[in-house]
């Protein structure tokens, strides 16, 4: 049901992407703009086409074409998006078939964004009012037309499976038979939509869409691009940030069967052949000689030094309630803590790549892209073209996790391109990947609280430092030193705190490129909040889950969830000698997660997550099928950051290179996912990412409450959990 | 050099180095993209075809070690039995999400179901722990490899 491609269709030239930014919108307390984006109208529309919004499309052959404002990397965007559509458009999901969206910042601008990007777990937050409206407006045209045809009242006529039918007679006129006729009425100005007890799709589990394509190999990635005469290249960038490529001797790499040519850039070398093998062959037989520049002796320790510092003086205030520091002075107990999370690569499983044709006055593109219209703009520039005479492909994307919202592997395709006849499909090698990505930052936090002699948190302080990419990839969201996505997690947080102080400093390691990794700001806030609330709870001797809830008086969906979670996971019930469990609670996303996590410590310190128990309330569920399978990843995913995850630098290089030292949790190390889910008829929350923030602390806390060790730095170390002999 | 190497029942003629690893025949000169590439070294799965039934890793496994052996790949892994029912277990649960490691994932699991009726947890631990998946679907690829020995049951 899914096109392998499709060509972008009706780029908008005339528009510049930041000029559609509301830049004065104020931030803060999620990520969110606030747009409210008309239901633009299609250019795209055919003869005897129907397409009363840039989402639907109804052919004179009944056809009906969804065009998908976010892109499918696997969290079943492509199922529950159309579902909203659907539903209102009174049509079953078969159906249905999806296009990729080109890009055009005006008609399929993520509203909560205020780009043409999916991300932060905000599809369907931005998508829940505007695509069942969508649907709903394309339902009542159609309706309407098919009354006038019949010369009767349309309030006597209902719409259903495609079809509209005069109830009094039974006549039914499919979608495309009334599509020229719709297509020539007015839209109406307001709809409304279903009520919940209306709803026939939303809520119930439907099978993803894409699925059939994903299991017998014809699915289409970036990667499996093909245009005819493509070259296949793979590359080598300086191993250093700011490096250049000093020397190079191409001798032996020419010699090898199928390599076709060699591209030298400033700070990156290209071999392109005929096929991967080649290239590959080709590029071992390189001889570079790199000058390493300004980054050649940085180290991950002089990074982390440098946000210690940041964290000693004054930075930007993000919430302040009460006076923190006047009700630590005078606290019954101080805690304090120093925590540090590390470099994190995305290591999606597709590798970076992009095919690009550079023509002489266009240039065409394809690629799996989280951010088509970035991709677009960029490249343009690096080929010195139009943004309108870039042609972007969108595909599916094998992992995406925030990697693929940078254009970085486009710009390099494009340079390369410009150097090769034909089109040529750049390639990056695992290595290549893990060691030039844009990393998840490194993050320090000074962090302290003041107990009174009941153990009650009358202050809290944060100071953390890191960089903000907000602050590169979306600079009008940085403001007065502060950013919604670096704090979000860190500030406005469930818990009934009288006196709460947090501060933010923002600080861009040298040499190291930062971005957006799945569960972003959460991914580090909500690990020091819930390690070091845990760590309240045992300094006032009080079980942390109780120690929890008494904080919830304001929060009844947090207290809900805490309350499920800590009931199914058996919270309390003994177990053996070397487990422990752990809880993390969070409001992160636009909804509420506990977490129970069961580990086992081994007595050399090997870490083994057993069970995880989770209960959410995610609002509105649109497919609970989807909720169970975003949990199960983002757990997986979290899982392997606690375990495993750190990306190290050594004289200025990325010490990682493949999955032999950048470690994924396999098959064997899965705990069992438990998924419990709190119904609730709020707008829905994002669902994505929550997983992943939720589960790093709970392993962290388990590990403690097995061993009595606390974690401050991730991942978790086996040498320092190991028991003495 | 020219190889001509069996795939899918089909003989296919390739003219490359002997060293070039199979992976890149099949996706760049070949054109059959169902196979994935992941890491290049045999860690990650995402390249696994099968060789006469034993699921092997392409991207290590050179053209010229090939010889008069039968590649199967995910593009005819339907046609075999317990290929049909990994699929259909895989269709069931719904188990892949960005779905660009389930290539490797499904030839790994229909591997071990054609030479193990019934596997157990420590049989799929054994049989999957070379396949990673990033997004996570272990859980469901369990099941998923569950439901089809069942069928396996039912069938024989």
């Amino acid at each position: 049901m899914i096109p392998n491609q499709i060509a972008s269709r009706a780029d908008d030239a005339s528009l510049s992407r930041r000029g559609f930014l509301i830049t004065s919108a104020a931030i803060g307390g999620g990520l969110v703009l606030g747009l409210s984006l008309p239901l633009g109208g299609s250019d795209a529309a055919a003869a005897g086409e129907f397409a009363p919004n840039a989402f639907i499309r109804i052919g004179a052959d009944g056809q009906i074409v969804l065009t998908m404002p976010y892109v499918e990397m696997g969290q079943g965007t492509y199922t529950s998006i159309p579902m909203l559509i659907a539903e209102e458009l009174d049509v079953s999901l078969q159906q249905v078939k999806l296009d990729h969206a080109p890009p055009n910042e005006k008609l399929y601008v993520n509203p909560l964004l205020g780009v043409q990007a999916t991300g932060n777990s905000n599809a369907m937050r931005g998508a829940w009012k505007l695509l069942r409206q969508a649907g709903a407006t394309a339902r009542i045209m159609l309706v309407e037309a098919a009354a006038k045809r019949w010369g009767v009242d349309a309030t006597t006529c209902r719409a259903q499976e495609g079809e509209v039918i005069h109830v009094p007679t039974g006549r039914r006129l499919g979608y495309g038979e009334l599509a020229a006729e719709a297509a020539k009425a007015p839209v109406p100005a307001s709809v409304v939509l279903k009520s919940p007890d209306e709803f026939k799709l939303i809520g119930t589990p439907a099978k993803r869409l894409d699925t059939p394509s994903k299991v017998n190999g014809t699915a289409q990635y970036g990667i499996d691009a093909r245009p005819p005469g493509v070259k296949f290249a793979t590359l080598a960038q300086s191993p250093v940030t700011g490096g250049r490529v000093k020397s190079l001797d191409d001798a032996a790499a020419r010699a090898v069967k199928g390599v076709r040519q060699i591209v030298r850039l400033d700070d990156a070398v290209a071999v392109v052949a005929d096929h991967m093998g080649a290239a590959k062959k080709g590029m071992e037989a390189l001889k570079i000689e790199w000058d390493d520049g300004p980054n050649a002796a940085l180290a991950t320790a002089d990074i982390a030094k440098d946000l210690e510092q940041a964290t000693l003086g004054a930075g930007a205030v993000a919430q302040s309630i009460g006076d923190a520091d006047k009700a630590m002075a005078i606290a019954a107990t101080k805690v304090e803590a120093i925590y540090q999370v590390p470099f994190l690569a995305h290591a999606t499983m597709e590798p970076m790549n992009c095919t690009v044709h550079v023509r002489k006055d266009e240039c065409e593109i394809w690629l799996g892209t989280q951010a088509i219209a970035r991709v677009q703009a960029m490249a343009a520039k690096a080929a010195g073209l139009p943004t309108e005479k870039v042609i972007v492909h969108n595909h599916l994307i094998g992992g995406g996790f925030g990697r693929r919202l940078e254009a970085d592997g486009a710009v390099r395709a494009v340079e390369i391109a410009k150097q090769v006849d034909g089109p040529v499909k750049v390639v990056w090698t695992r290595e290549e990947d893990i060691q030039h990505d844009a990393y998840r930052p490194y993050w320090f936090d000074r962090i302290s609280a003041g107990l009174d002699d009941q153990g009650r948190p009358v202050a809290w302080k944060n100071h953390f430092a890191g960089s903000s990419v907000i602050a590169r990839w979306l600079p009008p969201g940085f403001k007065d030193g502060l950013d919604p996505d670096s704090t979000e997690g860190a500030i406005d947080l469930v818990y009934d705190f009288p006196n709460f102080h947090v501060e933010y400093s923002r600080v861009e390691p040298k040499g190291v490129a930062t971005g957006f990794w799945r569960s972003v700001g959460p991914s580090h806030n909500v690990f020091v909040v819930e390690s070091f609330i845990d760590e309240m709870a045992v300094a006032a001797r009080q079980d942390p889950v109780a120690y929890r809830r008494a904080l919830l008086g304001k929060a009844p969906r947090a207290r809900a969830v805490l309350d499920l979670a800590a009931e199914k996971a058996g919270w309390g019930q003994p177990l053996p000698k070397g487990v422990g469990r752990g809880v993390s609670l969070q409001y992160a996303f636009g909804s509420y997660l506990a977490q129970v996590a069961e580990v086992e410590v081994a007595k050399d310190g090997a870490v083994r997550v057993r069970r995880v128990v989770c209960a959410m309330d995610c609002g509105t569920v649109v497919n609970p099928d989807t909720v169970q399978a975003q949990l199960q990843s983002g757990i997986i995913f979290g899982t392997t950051a606690a375990l495993y995850g750190e990306i190290t630098l050594k004289n200025g290089r990325v010490e990682q290179t493949n999955f032999d030292t950048y470690q994924m949790i396999r098959i064997n190390e899965a705990p069992a996912i438990e998924v419990h889910v709190v119904r609730s008829s709020e707008p829905p929350g994002g669902m994505g990412e929550t997983g992943t923030s939720g589960i790093v602390p709970a392993i962290a806390n388990a590990i403690f409450a097995a061993t009595g060790k606390r974690l401050r730095k991730m991942p978790a170390d086996a040498n320092a959990l190991k028991q003495p002999v | 050099m020219a190889f001509t190497v069996t795939i899918n029942g089909s003989p296919r003629s390739v003219d490359v180095d002997g060293d070039t690893p199979l992976l890149w025949v099949l996706r760049d000169v070949l054109g059959m993209t169902g196979t994935k590439f992941g890491c290049g070294m045999a860690l990650c799965g995402a390249c696994s075809v099968h060789i006469d039934g034993t699921s092997v890793r392409s991207c290590i496994t050179t053209i010229d070690s090939i010889g008069d052996s039968k590649v199967t790949t995910i593009e005819a892994i339907g046609a075999t039995p317990a290929g049909a029912k990994i699929q259909q277990a895989w269709l069931d649960h719904d188990v892949p999400q960005c779905g660009y490691c389930q290539s490797g994932q499904i030839m790994s699991a229909s591997a071990l179901l054609a030479g193990n009726a019934h596997p157990t947890d420590s049989d799929i631990d054994d049989a999957m722990s070379g396949n990673i998946c990033r997004c996570g679907t272990y859980v469901r690829i369990r099941e998923a490899i569950k439901l089809a020995a069942q069928l396996n049951g039912k069938a024989g």
